[in-house]
Parts: C-alpha cells; sequence; structure tokens
C-alpha cells in the first residue's frame, strides 16, 4: 500500500485552506527574527518528477522560550540508545533529577530469562546524586565510589556512566575514571559526555552513543552465532513489545537476530554484532552512525526496513531474502507472508467503514512521524501534516540531500568518529558487481529515501513543532487524531480530539509487524470512534431552551 | 485510639538519626528542584513557569508532572547550548521572557534556575532587570525569580523556595484594603486536597489566599474554546494583597521546625502572624486547623465538619479490628510522612518504616512527638534515602502495608506487600489528583483504602475464599 495519494485540493490548498494563510498564522504571534527562523520549519510538501523535495530546515536549537517537544543529548544518550539494554549498569553522574527522569519511562520492555545470567538492570535507577560539595570540588571521587557500590552490588558485566550538564563545566574527567576502574574491575566501563546543553535535542545524544557503543562494545567478541542468515535490527527499542514481535516473524522466516540496538538486548550482543551478514535500519535518525561505521570497519553493509505497517513489514521481509538471495529462505519468507497477511487484511476491512477518510497528524521522534503514516494509510486515514522532532534534513528529503546538509556551531563538536576497515576482521559480504545485481532487485544499500517524498504533495511539514503551533494546527483543522507523545496528550484531548503517544504507545503495544498492525487498527478505531466525545455537552447545555422551560413550567 | 506521647529526651537534630549516606543513590525517592518550583508557578493565576537552563530538564519535568496530572504543562525554558554554557544565558533568558510574554501574554512569569545555571553562576536577578527596562511599562508582567539547584535540595525544597519567592516579591506590607482574611500555605498536595482546603476557609466565611492552588489549573475540565493558560490559580492581586491579611496557616510539620519560611517572612515583614501547623491528616491535625480557622474567623466549626467528623469516627470504630496493631512503611516527602504517621498512630497502625528522600534533618523529632513513645524503639526513620535504603529497612520489618508513592512499587512487588498509594508523583494508577488525604474526609478514605488492602490480602491469601473477613 502505498502511502502517497496526491489530495484533491487545488496546489496549496489543504481542506480548503490556503497554506499560505495557514503559515501565516502559525508565525504572526512570532517576533519577526524569531518567524523568519520557524519560517524555514514549517513547509508544504511538494514532490517532483525525480523524487526531489523542498528543503526543510531541521537539526537546528530551538528558540528559547519557544515550548518544544525535545529532549536534551542526555535523554537521546542514556534515555533512548543505552536504556533498553538489560544488562548495563547505567549510571547518571549528576544531580538527581535527570536520572530520576529517565528511569524506565520509555516503556522498552525486554526479556531478562533470554540471557543465561538473567541480569536486568533497567528497573535500576543509579545516579551519583550530586551535592553543593562536588559541584565546588569536583565529582570523580564520587563516581568512582558509585561504580564500585554498582560492581559491589550487582557484579554487572558492564557499567556505563552519563555526564549530565554540570559535569561538564566542574571538568570532571569520567572517561579517565571509567578506565581507571575498567582496569580495577576487571569488566568493561565506559563513559559518555553526553551533556545535556551539547547539540541541539536528543539527536546529538544518539550520535554520542553509537560512538561509545562502537569504540568499547562492537567487535569485543568474534565467536559467529549459529544460523545461515544473520542480520542485526538497528534502531528498534521494544516500545510496548515491537521488538518481540519483529524476533517473532525473523524466527518463523529462518532469520538468526545477532543484535537489536538496542531493544531487548544484550551488551553480548552488541560486542559479536559484527559478525553478522546484514544490518537492517528501523529508525535511521537514532542509529546510522553505527551501522556506517560498521561497514567501514568490518565490510557489512546495511539497508532500510521498515515493520511498520503489514505492507511495509512484507516489503522489508522480501528485501532481506533478495539480499541473502537463497531458494528456501525466499520460500520461508512468502510463506510466513502468506500466512500471516489475511488476518491483518479482514482486520483492517473491518474496521476500515469507520475510518476511512479520517484525518491524523503526527509530530514525533525521528523516523515514526514518517513510519505511521504506512498505517494510518492502511486504514484508508490520510496525514495532513506531520513533522518530525529531532530529525536532521535527510531524515525529510532523503540522504540524497547529505552532501548539501552544512552543519552549524551547534552540532559541530559533536564527535565524528575515524573509522578505518579493520586489518584483520574487514569482511566485505556483497562485492561491487553484486551490489549493483541487487540495486536492481530493489535492494538499496545504505539509502533512505526520507518521509516527504512518501507523502502527499500538499501536506504541511513542520519540524520541531512548537506548542504553539501544534494549538494552532489543532483549532485551524480539528483532525481526527493527533500523534505525539505524553507532553501534548492532554492539551490535544482538551480540545475533544484523541492523541496517540507514538513514543509510548499509551499503554498499548506492540504495534510493529503483523500482529503489530492489528493492534494499532483496534486501537485506532476504538481512539477516533470513542463515544466519550459525545458526552461533552450535558443535554442542558445541547438545549438551552428546553431547561428553561422546565424552569418556568 | 493511642494516646499521644511527645518525646521528651534532649537530643539534637542531626545526631538522633543520620542522613544516610552512601556514594551512589540506587533509585532515588525524590525529584529535583526545579520541579517542585513549577508546580508552584503553575498554580497561579495565568502564571507560566520558565526554566533557567537547558532544555532537557523543563522537557523532563514536563512530562514527569504530566504523567501524575495528565493536563496539560507549559514550562518554558532559556534554551541554553554549549556557548550558552560557557558564555552565560543573558541573552537566552531575555529571549525566553520575550517569546514567553508574545505567546501567552502571561499574568506572571515564574522563573526557576536548574542545575546548569547555577554551576555557572548567571545573575538572573540582573538579566530579568534588564529586560524588565527594555519592556513598556504597561506591559510588564511579574516576573518571579527563584534559585533551585537541586544539589542543594529535592523537590520539596524548591517548592517551598518558590512559595516564599512569589510572597517575598509580590506580598505588599500593611496598609490597603483587607481583601484577603487567610493566607494559607498547603505545601506539596493533591488538587483534591487543595479544593477541600479553600471549601473549609470558604465555610468559615473567610476569603483566603491559598498559594499555591492549581486544584484546577492542574485538574480541570474539557475546554469549550482554546484557553491559552489554563483557568484557575492564584490570584495575583491576593498574593498582592497577603500582607494584609489576619493570618497565614502554614502546613507541614517538617516546615514548622525550620527557621525561615514564606510564612515567616510574610510575620516579619507585614507582621501578619504565622500559625505552623502540621498537614490536616487524620483527626488531630484535622481539628488543629478547623481551630485555627475557628479563632481567625472568629465563627464556630460549622455543623458539616462536625458531621464529618463524626462519620470519620464512626468509620474508625467499625473498621478498627481490619487495622490495629496492623504495621506499615511509609515513604515520600517528610511532610507527607509525617501526617500520614500521625494519622496511622490515632487508628492503631505501627509506622515502623518512615522513610524521606529529602535530606531536611527534621523527620525524626516531628515523628518522635507524633508518634507514642513506645512505638519509638521500633521505628526506622531514613532522612536522604534512596529505595535500596528504604527496601532494606522494609524488607528488614516486614510490614503488613507500604505506603508511598509509584516509585515504591518494585520494592512492594519484590516483597509481596500491598502498596497503597498516595501522595505524588502517581503514574501506573488512575486519579492520583483526585486522592483526598486531608481533613476528616480524607481521613475516612485513607483508611478506607488501607483497610481494604489488608482485606483483600488476607482474602486473597485464603484457601477458602470467604467474603466476611
Ligand atoms: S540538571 Fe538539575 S534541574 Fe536539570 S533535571 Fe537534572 S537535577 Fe533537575
Ligand atoms: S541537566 Fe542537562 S542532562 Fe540533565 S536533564 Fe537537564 S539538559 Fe538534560
Amino acid at each position: 500500500m502505498a502511502i502517497s495519494a496526491e489530495y484533491k485540493d487545488a496546489d496549496g490548498v489543504l481542506e480548503g485552506k490556503d497554506l499560505e494563510g495557514v503559515r501565516r498564522r502559525l508565525l504572526e504571534k512570532y517576533p519577526p527574527k524569531v518567524a523568519r527562523k520557524r519560517d524555514k520549519q514549517i513547509v508544504v510538501n511538494r514532490v517532483g518528477e525525480d523524487g526531489s523535495v523542498p528543503v526543510v530546515m531541521s537539526n537546528v536549537r530551538t528558540v528559547p522560550g519557544l515550548i518544544s517537544q525535545r529532549g536534551c543529548c542526555y535523554a537521546g544518550c542514556k534515555g533512548v540508545v543505552l536504556g533498553p539494554t538489560r544488562d548495563i549498569v547505567n549510571i547518571t553522574h549528576g544531580p538527581v533529577g535527570c536520572g530520576f527522569y529517565s528511569w524506565l519511562t520509555r516503556r522498552n520492555q525486554t526479556d531478562p530469562d533470554s540471557s543465561p545470567d538473567g541480569h536486568n538492570f533497567m528497573t535500576y535507577c543509579f545516579t551519583t546524586d550530586m551535592q553543593d560539595e562536588e559541584i565546588i570540588f569536583g565529582g570523580e571521587k564520587k563516581l568512582r565510589l558509585a561504580i564500585q557500590e554498582a560492581y559491589d552490588n550487582f557484579k554487572p558485566k558492564a557499567i556505563a556512566v552519563f555526564s549530565t550538564c554540570p559535569v561538564g563545566l566542574i571538568g570532571d574527567d569520567v572517561h579517565a575514571v571509567c578506565r581507571e576502574m575498567k582496569e580495577k574491575l576487571g569488566i568493561n566501563v565506559f563513559g559518555f559526555s553526553c551533556e545535556g546543553y551539547k547539540g541541539v535535542s536528543q539527536s546529538a545524544g544518539h550520535h554520542i552513543a553509537n560512538n561509545g557503543i562502537f569504540t568499547h562494545v562492537v567487535g569485543t567478541d568474534d565467536a559467529v552465532p549459529e544460523g545461515d542468515f544473520k542480520i542485526n535490527l538497528l534502531g528498534e527499542y521494544n516500545i510496548g513489545g515491537d521488538a518481540f514481535e519483529i524476533e517473532r516473524i525473523f524466527e518463523a522466516c529462518g532469520l538468526t537476530l545477532v543484535a537489536t540496538y538496542s531493544g531487548n538486548s544484550s551488551i553480548e550482543h552488541f560486542a559479536r554484532s559484527h559478525t553478522a551478514d546484514l544490518n537492517l535500519i528501523m529508525c535511521h535518525r537514532s542509529i546510522n552512525y553505527v551501522a556506517e561505521m560498521m561497514e567501514t570497519k568490518f565490510g557489512l553493509p546495511w539497508i532500510k526496513v521498515n515493520f511498520i505497517g503489514a505492507a511495509a513489514t512484507a516489503k522489508s521481509l522480501r528485501k532481506i531474502a533478495a539480499y541473502f538471495d537463497d531458494p528456501a529462505l525466499s520460500e520461508r519468507v512468502e510463506a510466513v507472508i502468506a500466512a500471516e497477511l489475511p488476518a491483518v487484511e479482514a482486520e483492517a476491512a473491518a474496521v476500515r467503514p469507520r475510518t476511512e477518510g479520517k484525518r491524523a497528524m503526527l509530530f514525533v521522534g525521528g523516523s515514526r512521524a514518517h513510519h505511521y503514516q504506512e498505517l494510518f494509510a492502511e486504514l484508508g486515514m490520510k496525514t495532513l501534516s506531520a513533522g518530525y522532532e529531532f530529525a536532521h534534513r535527510d531524515d525529510y528529503e532523503g540522504r540524497r540531500v547529505l552532501p548539501d546538509i552544512k552543519v552549524d556551531a551547534d552540532s559541530r563538536n559533536i564527535q565524528e568518529l575515524e573509522v578505518h576497515p579493520d586489518p584483520e576482521r574487514y569482511r566485505p559480504r556483497v562485492d561491487a558487481q553484486r551490489a549493483e545485481t541487487l540495486a536492481a532487485k530493489g535492494v538499496d544499500f545504505a539509502d533512505y529515501a526520507g518521509m516527504m517524498p512518501e507523502m502527499p504533495a500538499g501536506a504541511l511539514v513542520i519540524d520541531d513543532i512548537s506548542h504553539h503551533e501544534t494549538e494552532k494546527m489543532i483549532a485551524l483543522f480539528k483532525p481526527d487524531i493527533f500523534c505525539a507523545g505524553i507532553k501534548e496528550k492532554y492539551v490535544i484531548q482538551k480540545h475533544g480530539i484523541p492523541l496517540k503517544q507514538l513514543h509510548s504507545y499509551d499503554y498499548g503495544g506492540p504495534y510493529a509487524g503483523f500482529k503489530g498492525a492489528i493492534n494499532f487498527y483496534q486501537e485506532i478505531d476504538r481512539m477516533v470512534n470513542s463515544r466519550v466525545w459525545g458526552y461533552l455537552k450535558a443535554p442542558w447545555q445541547k438545549n438551552p431552551e428546553l431547561a428553561a422551560k422546565y424552569a418556568f413550567e | 485510639m493511642e494516646s499521644d506521647t511527645p518525646c521528651d529526651d534532649g537530643y539534637t537534630l542531626a545526631s538522633l538519626v543520620p542522613v544516610v549516606a552512601a556514594s551512589a543513590v540506587q533509585n532515588a525517592c525524590k525529584l529535583c528542584a526545579p520541579l517542585g518550583a513549577s508546580l508552584v508557578f503553575k498554580g497561579i493565576a495565568g502564571g507560566v513557569p520558565l526554566l533557567h537552563g537547558s532544555q532537557g530538564c523543563s522537557t523532563y519535568i514536563r512530562r514527569y508532572l504530566i504523567s501524575h496530572f495528565k493536563e496539560p504543562m507549559d514550562i518554558a525554558c532559556s534554551n541554553f547550548g554549549e556557548q550558552t554554557a560557557v558564555f552565560g544565558g543573558g541573552a537566552n533568558l531575555q529571549l525566553a521572557l520575550e517569546n514567553v510574554c508574545r505567546q501567552y501574554a502571561p499574568a506572571l512569569i515564574g522563573v526557576a534556575t536548574t542545575c546548569l545555571s547555577e554551576t555557572i553562576g548567571d545573575d538572573v536577578p540582573m538579566f530579568i532587570k534588564t529586560f524588565l527596562a527594555a519592556v513598556p511599562e504597561s506591559a510588564r508582567p511579574p516576573i518571579v525569580h527563584v534559585s533551585t539547584p537541586s544539589y542543594q535540595g529535592s523537590h520539596m525544597e524548591g517548592f517551598h523556595r518558590a512559595v516564599r519567592a512569589v510572597l517575598g516579591a509580590l506580598a505588599q506590607g500593611r496598609g490597603g484594603e483587607a481583601t484577603i482574611q487567610v493566607n494559607l500555605l498547603p505545601g506539596l498536595l493533591s488538587p483534591a486536597d487543595l479544593r477541600h482546603l479553600k471549601e473549609m476557609a470558604a465555610a468559615f466565611g473567610l476569603q483566603a489566599m491559598v498559594l499555591p492552588d492549581y486544584s484546577d489549573t492542574l485538574d480541570g475540565g474539557q475546554w469549550e474554546s482554546y484557553q491559552r493558560i489554563p483557568p484557575g490559580g492564584t490570584p495575583l492581586q491576593d498574593i498582592i494583597a497577603a500582607g494584609n491579611a489576619a493570618a497565614t496557616i502554614e502546613l507541614g510539620h517538617t516546615l514548622a521546625a525550620e527557621r525561615d519560611t514564606a510564612a515567616t517572612d510574610l510575620q516579619t515583614r507585614c507582621g501578619v502572624p504565622a500559625r505552623r501547623l502540621g498537614l490536616p491528616v487524620g483527626i488531630r491535625h484535622t481539628d488543629a486547623l478547623l481551630q485555627a480557622l475557628a479563632e481567625i474567623s472568629g465563627r464556630p466549626v460549622p455543623d458539616i465538619y462536625q458531621a464529618q467528623r463524626g462519620r470519620l469516627l464512626d468509620t474508625l470504630v467499625d473498621g478498627h479490628k481490619h487495622v490495629n496493631t496492623v504495621r506499615a512503611a511509609l515513604y515520600g516527602e517528610a511532610d507527607l510522612v509525617a501526617g500520614l504517621a500521625a494519622f496511622m498512630a490515632e487508628i492503631g497502625i505501627h509506622p515502623v518504616v518512615c522513610a524521606s528522600g529529602g535530606a531536611g534533618r527534621r523527620l525524626a523529632p516531628v515523628l518522635h512527638q507524633l508518634v507514642p513513645a513506645r512505638q519509638h524503639a521500633g521505628m526506622t526513620i531514613l532522612e536522604g534515602a534512596d529505595f535500596a535504603t528504604i527496601e532494606e529497612a522494609v524488607a528488614g520489618a516486614r510490614p503488613d502495608l507500604i505506603v508511598g508513592h509509584s516509585k515504591g512499587y518494585a520494592m512492594a512487588r519484590r516483597l509481596g506487600i500491598p502498596l497503597v498509594q498516595v501522595g505524588f508523583p502517581i503514574h501506573d494508577r488512575m486519579g492520583g489528583p483526585r486522592l483526598l488525604h486531608v481533613g476528616y474526609e480524607g481521613a475516612a478514605c485513607l483508611f478506607d483504602r488501607l483497610a481494604n488492602a489488608l482485606i483483600e490480602t488476607r482474602q486473597a491469601a485464603s484457601p477458602v475464599g470467604y467474603t466476611y473477613m
């Protein structure tokens, strides 16, 4: 099912509203300088013959005083990328809040029983809880003690340390402390300089996390797992059990999953992930760095996949089968798709009469605002407007624009690791000739087309949407459903419009794969057709004359 | 009912119970300072909180408060970048203030600092002055600044500091018209609690200034039309008039042991007598509050409270068998723990573990006054504690019940002891903001929930499945 369908409105008009006028309404409250900046982040989508789309300014600093959805670098590093790994003790080095607020709030699930030692530290929250004394005299001593204590209490395989804002300022050398403790304890101990003020959003933290895992973990175990078709799944964080559903499908297809970054993961998986044959990227924004570095150092290529949406899942599976080019595998993949699709299609058909033609807006993350358009399309719903919270231009416009992206002062200091082929372990999985044949079959290596080429022309693309603009969009279009996170949820619902959380999935999920699609259809059906909205007005408010009449009698 | 035997030995505060000293905090039992301040600013009509620091803190704090209140929670931020962290946040704060004014036309902006701007030592009052100087007088919103480094205190310190800062900046001295008769500083309570307290004051015919009052702003209905800032909150003119009130009632047992608070400030500065009471949880402390209101208003306690009190006592008598000699572990903010412990003592529950993440060093002496002396020996009091420490104590004490917020769930589950959720944050149950803790009705609600948790546990453990327990 293709997402794209030209909207029926005339050019530059969406649901009868002149889009230039809409943009003006969004910007009119801002001081001129702010309006000029936001202007470049609010774009009407147009898709050229060659798939080219307009430029969206993104990955730029949010204007002070505009309420944004974004979190900080630390949140991207500790919360997003490293948080879902169950057997690393994560210590937040800083005052108490940062660690507390990132304590299992993202609904990443994990299965500790699948590791022999059963370690699971995800329900714990370790912090050095810096006090005045450390701010003044430095916190290295306390950090050292904290690492020791965590080791004594839990005997983990690894300990990771995450710096929050004050740490960078007082000049603690967390990396030196980690090296020292690694030596002393004989386990892997590594640190991340992911102070919240770095970069402009979580995105900087993703990059720092990628660098750290790659430097300290990937390739530390050369044991090759058994299995014919070895893959890694990157950028899947097992919110609401998504990774479990994808694992189920992989297993049915006979694919061997070496590592997931980082849903339902163990550090041991990362250590040997370089032995796989193919990297699959779900969330391009948060994890493409590790994929690139693994390709350079170890020679395993990556492709973009998407397991959100039944059709997208089937397409991704076929792409994997095409890569391995094995008749038995292709047969199994086709058998799995044939076995799973009927139930999904039946559910879509049952729900569709109630969802057809309804309108959605999606403002979330760095990939989901794109991926979930698939599921809405399967329900016959259209996406009026979408945008990411912390993506870069390549996530909007496709990697074809990478050479044109200018790095600004805010992102310049996020380190790009220099990576070279490993003298012993570099093993290119496909040669140039085979790459070409595969490309012809639709296996597009190292490419992500981006969100906009797959969106209808005329949809409004808004990067880093502010709270103020969100409210304007709601008032102007009154969509049938709005997708964002918990911070937006209750303000949208005050307006009588349901909000589906696409970060934490509210309390639901999984929504990935085939079973996930069914869950999502049912959930959206419940939400857009909920009766509660019909009770908003009391009977006497609906019919004041009647109430007055009773009073008179 | 237990008699109240105050502790008589002459201990020194700090030596009695050492604040737990560990290098790492494992599962903290406290939140950070600007969160408390933000909550206060959300409780002022037309108020917008603004955090001076990098955006992660405001985002985290928003999402955290929202997960409890399930209401919109706008908190602006001055959005530091790497450059700002090095060169200071003056320009960022100016821009943030300007943007907040334009988008919200706020009645008040509350600026709280994060650890970052505190560490670099930004001169926030000077930045605010510069900003205001450039704005025409007619368009100047009051801006209140409060310093809230989390490395000096928890969310409760942030909360109390903000209340003090607001009154310090806005309440004028004696002189004007006495529109406000009583100032009520409730502390961190639920919206339901705040509504109950406001009703109480109104029942005595008192014009009360309740600060903060997020009973509507953080527990409101559906919106018929767009609201830039949710309706409700303490009216600004009431805060300004607070200096003319006949009295200030400040709630919280441990707060009452502090030397300088918002109430003492008002007393010193404006001559408003401070009455510092415990949280009105349970019989005695609700009695005390009603008596104070009676004295301030010069009116007798209204009949409805007599009736509520009667119903509460009737309930306690009826359910006494379920709770008597039961042992409970309490954790949370020091004042809530103290209030709950006082109530437990009234109904015959022994608070065997009383723990707080805050390190105010006031909890132990306060508890010794509230809990009968013969229970002191069997009571573990922890301050500055994390859940690792609390769990150790609870595992050792093996209480029948645990009473506290959502963060103790994992502990309760591991130990197999029922958890009754109270206070803040409650994010894995519905209705946290509607939980009533204060007054006779709050006590009755709490009692039902405590007794029912015990009954359910016994019922579930019974091989037969009796319905008369
Ligand atoms: S840096 Fe300080 S203010 Fe910010 S979240 Fe952490 S503890 Fe709270
Ligand atoms: S202090 Fe820094 S690291 Fe911590 S939450 Fe705030 S922005 Fe993020």
